[in-house]
């Protein structure tokens, strides 16, 4: 009887507070559909107006902004990957001197914070002629934390992976690349796979480097354009709304789907 | 015999080989740090040495930034709020972690989609999220405010008062990334033997007591690791004061970050903002020099 009670306690407790939670998201998508007109009287549209999602993706700067934010998550994603897991591998599998004092640089990378660099940074991409363009957006995440922590997480996998497998193909005379590359790349697939999530969510998130190294409309990426409608969007919450739906269901899509792999890459990285 | 000199020759060659493999397998990231972190951090130390305007001539000044900080209000403010943040967040976002991790522990009919749900605004971009808690806590229109309403509630400007704008900020974090410290205490629990608690209830030990007698002492190490890690995250915070609050209203929500960019790129004082760069960089340091300790004294918990 009592034990019937506490779960009951538990379920209302819970309930309460994933409102929290789950309630803005729905308020947002709810809030995406109504009719300009109807945005505070009532909280599940009716009828519903798709036309808010047309208009949204009728503006040429919201698509290009889509766009960059994609192509530069899958960019930065695809560098990490590669680097670190070459970094990775050499620093769990191969002797060469020096091997320890460069790791040991490599993990400090984690502790440096970008909003000390940036500000250099800034000064070097502008005598460059960098500043508004996306290269900083794509290489001073692969060169910071994202990739030093890819370097850390694939050699901690690499390191577990049996000798005797290599030992055979070096025998053989395959080349390092080759063994890292035929041999080492295929089996690390599951980590790899953790650090796409980590680091693709991760800069599809980032909103310092783009706030400060982008000034024109069509090359900001999502989280500073959307940050930057919200000061004009006025009373056009719907679109507002049906914007930042857009920019979260990717997200949510991929997270119902790899639900575990996802837990496993945002927790891997925030034990780093 | 041919063949043991093939086999010295191949083993000599391979060293060589290793050597040579192994630099050119770091040098991709080792390169790109040393042009994009390590370089840039010695030059902040020496930008925040000179007097040197965004645009025109840096002249040297010693330390001089530095001194300036200590009268300077408007940092010393952004240093408190900076503090009030993370000492207001980190404490509930860990309790809350805890609380929804005992709660989540056990199977129970449900439990996936509640752990899923808590989980959902770590998935969500901190932008959006800040974005959205904008509208909702907006003062007439705002959802927050119409449903306070209802019970004849007259809901405060949430984020246009100076009292109620940090807790508000403060609270928008806490919910968005709760799920990612309750995940962390869940494995924490889970590595905990059933037989001790086994053993306990034989003994007629409430819950209460298991959670604090059992549960509590052996996810120590545990929790002081997440909360220096949540602590390391919040005195960085930027992204959702930048949108929902812009610092103020007054500077009531200035955080150290928000002044640095602030300094940096709204007043171009780039020598000034380096100078309190370094100090949130030393801030920081402290704070993962003090993971690494903990993490050493207790590593035989970890996997």
């Amino acid at each position: 009887m009592k034990n019937k009670r506490i779960v009951w306690l538990k379920y209302v407790v819970l309930s309460f507070i994933i409102i929290f939670m789950v309630g803005p998201l729905i308020w947002m998508i709810s809030t995406s559909l109504k009719e300009p007109t109807k945005i505070f009287t009532q909280f599940f549209p009716n009828p519903i107006r798709w036309e808010n999602y047309v208009e949204v993706l009728g503006q040429v700067t919201f698509l290009k902004q889509y766009w960059n934010s994609v192509y530069i998550a899958v960019l930065v994603t695809l560098m990490v990957l590669l680097f670190s897991s070459m970094a990775g591998y050499a620093f769990a599998r191969i002797h060469f001197p020096g091997k320890n004092i460069v790791f040991i640089l490599l993990l400090s990378v984690m502790m440096i914070p970008p909003e000390v660099t940036i500000i250099p940074l800034f000064l070097f991409m502008r005598d460059l002629g960098l500043v508004n363009t996306h290269f900083p957006l794509i290489f001073l995440p692969v060169f910071g934390a994202p990739g030093a922590f890819g370097v850390f997480l694939m050699r901690q996998f690499f390191i577990a992976v049996p000798k005797e497998l290599e030992e055979a193909a070096i025998m053989d005379g395959c080349s390092r690349f080759k063994i890292y590359w035929r041999i080492m790349l295929p089996l690390a697939v599951p980590s790899l796979a953790t650090l796409t999530i980590f680091t693709f969510l991760t800069n599809w998130d980032e909103f310092l480097y783009p706030l400060i190294f982008i000034n024109s409309r069509e090359l900001m990426t999502l989280p500073v354009g959307l940050a930057l409608f919200t000061d004009e969007a006025g009373t056009s919450w719907h679109h507002l709304m049906s914007a930042t739906t857009l920019a979260t269901i990717p997200l949510l899509v991929i997270f119902f789907f790899a639900q575990k792999k996802f837990i496993e890459g945002m927790t891997a990285g925030s034990i780093k | 015999m041919k063949n043991n000199i093939q086999v010295k020759k191949r083993r000599f060659s391979n060293e060589t080989g290793d050597r040579i493999a192994g630099w050119l397998f770091v040098s991709p990231m080792l390169i790109g740090f040393s042009i994009f972190m390590f370089g840039p951090l010695l030059f902040a130390l020496y930008m925040s040495l000179h007097d040197w305007p965004l645009l025109g001539e840096e002249t040297f000044i010693g330390l001089k930034n530095y001194q300036d900080l200590l009268s300077d209000q408007s940092f010393l403010n952004s240093l408190k709020v900076t503090f009030l943040f993370s000492f207001g967040l980190v404490p509930l976002n860990i309790i809350l972690a805890i609380f929804l991790a005992v709660l989540l522990k056990d199977k129970f009919a449900g439990i996936g989609l509640f752990r899923t749900a808590i989980f959902v605004p770590v998935v969500t971009s901190l932008i959006v999220w800040a974005i959205v808690w904008k509208y909702l806590l907006a003062p007439e229109l705002g959802f927050i405010n119409q449903f306070l309403g209802i019970f004849g509630i007259d809901g405060p400007a949430w984020l246009l008062n100076k009292s109620t704008a940090l807790p508000a900020v403060i609270l928008v974090s806490v919910i968005k990334n709760v799920g990612l410290n309750m995940i962390l205490f869940l494995t924490a629990m889970q590595q905990v033997p059933a037989e001790l608690y086994e053993a306990a209830e034989l003994d007629g030990a409430s819950s209460f007591r298991k959670f604090k007698n059992i549960t509590l002492p052996l996810i120590t190490p545990t929790v002081f690791l997440t909360m220096i890690i949540t602590t390391i995250g919040a005195m960085k915070v930027f992204g959702q004061v930048y949108v929902m609050t812009s610092g103020g209203p007054g500077e009531s929500t200035k955080v150290l970050v928000y002044y640095i960019w602030e300094t940096a790129f709204k007043l171009f004082d780039i020598g000034y903002a380096s100078a309190i760069a370094f100090v949130l960089f030393f801030l920081l340091l402290a704070f993962t020099i003090l993971s690494w300790v903990v993490r050493k004294r207790w590593v035989f918990y970890e996997e």
